[in-house]
């Protein structure tokens, strides 16, 4: 965005644990944040893999849509404020569960993605007619103006960006949060609610950005610090910055806003299908609906796909060929992944080269290098299906 | 033997009219960890200035550039099995290639220790 071009870089709430503890500094989003910390990217990466990494992720935007006039009737009031969200987004809002949280997509008229979000329904019915709603560091304020626009009058949109954001990922994730919050535990994927930790309320979701088990904790900004040491003092966990964030998601198989997703792609062509929820789809009452059932029953233009690189990594903006060498699409997230020890990219091919096992090639410095479309995620995703309870 | 080094990070030690190039311990930190080295081909001739290899880190790929115009002679091959080297010993054995030089006395336009300490300081 154009505006935070002349403003300073904010800084977040854990900026002085940041560079305590050596955090090389960053412009990232209009944020000052921690790109990695001094054991480098590959060993933070592969310690979230095997341990727990914590993340500061207080850069990206949460908030709370709460219903003006509540009936007090927990469901009738969920089903009126998601009655208020669902024309802008592909989800079902309304079926959420008390303390579900649903990934969906933001669009815009044209069926293109303006954000990825997570959207919860809190699991405490005082808070019936309330959504939380966690979306992407930069597109917050469109995307904050955009919903506070279209609910104008019948909700009220509360920004907690000021709150402090934590990730905590890894397969120790839950050993070690449970040893703070014991009832975590009991979350299952994807679903979310309060906790208390130390007289403050912990808004805790089991969920990520890095295909391991894990939660995602909304702390008020005066507590930030105490819990991020807290967490931190335990030996399995060590602190992850951006540059590995990236790398495990690339790994994960998870889009990234602004390049593998943007205003133009549909979610069809990002192969996020299951993001346009069944009961959406029959009722055909989001953006851009007749272009995404179009795109469903088959006119496709362009898809999302994994690719396995031999050689160099091809880039963002590195061109995709076929056998023959035409140019038939373009790499929107490439880099090296430590777990695999290889190249791999994301990008968007003609459909026809899409299935796995297509041998491609990459050009990366005016030359080509050979790559395979891959089913994604490259790194099985390690999610918990079930609470442990 | 004499070590230089250019603003943009790359070192060449000079014994007689070969020089070893490589990037220094600040550049390798600076680019954190290198996962692939794109090695020029030997016999390659070059002027000073010109792009001779490309390092990679997980973020980013860094073109190296020749301190000294002149002709490749030797290539680190080590460093396609383990470009980490560059990262664990960036002046031993991370070293990146050999040059036969055209003219020793473009040295004389690159940094000294003492400047480049300046540089990075």
């Amino acid at each position: 965005m154009s505006e935070t071009q002349d403003e300073l870089l904010k800084t977040v709430a854990l900026n002085g644990e940041h560079v305590t503890l050596g955090g090389r500094m960053v412009p990232f989003s209009g944020y000052s944040l921690p790109v990695q910390y001094p054991t480098g990217i590959i060993a933070e990466h592969k310690w979230t893999r095997e341990h727990a990494g914590l993340f500061d992720v207080s850069h990206m935007g949460p908030s709370f849509l709460l219903l003006n006039e509540k009936s007090g009737d927990p469901q009738r009031d969920h089903e009126a404020v998601a009655a208020l969200v669902e024309p802008l987004v592909t989800g079902d809002i309304r079926g959420l569960q008390p303390g579900q949280v649903r990934y969906t997509l933001l669009l815009n008229h044209e069926g293109g993605t303006r954000d990825d979000l997570m959207i919860a329904r809190p699991a405490d019915p005082a808070w019936g007619g309330t959504l939380y709603v966690i979306v992407n560091a930069g597109t917050k304020e469109l995307d904050w103006a955009h919903i506070a626009a279209a609910t104008s009058g019948r909700a009220t949109l509360n920004r907690s960006d000021d709150c402090g954001l934590l990730a905590l990922q890894g397969p120790d994730a839950v050993a070690v949060l449970s040893a703070i919050v014991p009832e975590v535990a009991g979350l299952g994927f994807m679903t979310y609610r309060s906790f208390k930790w130390n007289g403050t309320t912990l808004v805790i979701s089991r969920s990520g950005y890095t295909g391991e088990d894990g939660f995602e904790i909304l702390v008020p900004p005066e507590s930030a610090p105490a819990l991020w040491n807290a967490i931190l003092a335990d030996a399995r966990v060590k602190p992850i910055g951006l540059g590995a964030r990236d790398s495990l998601r690339l790994e994960a198989g998870l889009p990234l806003y602004g390049h593998d997703l943007d205003d133009t792609v549909s979610p069809i062509e990002a192969g996020l299908n299951f993001a346009v929820s069944k009961r959406r789809r029959e009722a055909a009452d989001f953006p851009g609906a007749q272009r995404i059932l179009s795109e469903l029953s088959g006119n496709l233009g362009r898809i999302r796909v994994g690719l396995f690189v031999e050689g160099a990594p091809a880039r963002e903006g590195a061109t995709i060929v076929d056998e023959h060498g035409t140019g038939i699409g373009r790499v929107t997230s490439g880099g090296f992944a430590p777990s695999l020890s290889r190249a791999i990219a994301l990008g968007f091919v003609d459909p026809r080269h899409a299935a796995p096992g297509t041998k491609l090639q990459v050009a990366v410095r005016d030359r080509l290098q050979p790559a395979e479309v891959t089913t994604l995620p490259f790194v099985p995703h390690r999610y918990v299906r079930k609470a442990a309870s | 033997m004499t070590t230089r080094y250019t603003e943009d990070h790359e070192y060449i030690r000079v014994e007689g009219t070969t020089g070893t190039v490589g990037i220094t311990n600040y550049a390798q930190d600076q680019l954190g960890d290198i996962v692939f080295v794109e090695l020029p081909t030997p016999g390659k001739k070059l002027k000073k200035g010109d792009e001779a290899a490309v390092v990679e880190s997980v973020k980013a790929a860094s073109e190296i550039y020749a301190p000294v115009s002149g002709t490749i002679t030797e290539v680190n091959l080590a460093l396609q099995a383990e470009p980490g080297l560059i990262n664990t010993a960036p002046d031993a054995g991370g070293w990146i290639y050999k040059i036969a030089l055209d003219d020793t006395s473009e040295l004389d336009s690159l940094l000294d220790d003492a400047a480049y300490a300046k540089h990075t300081a």
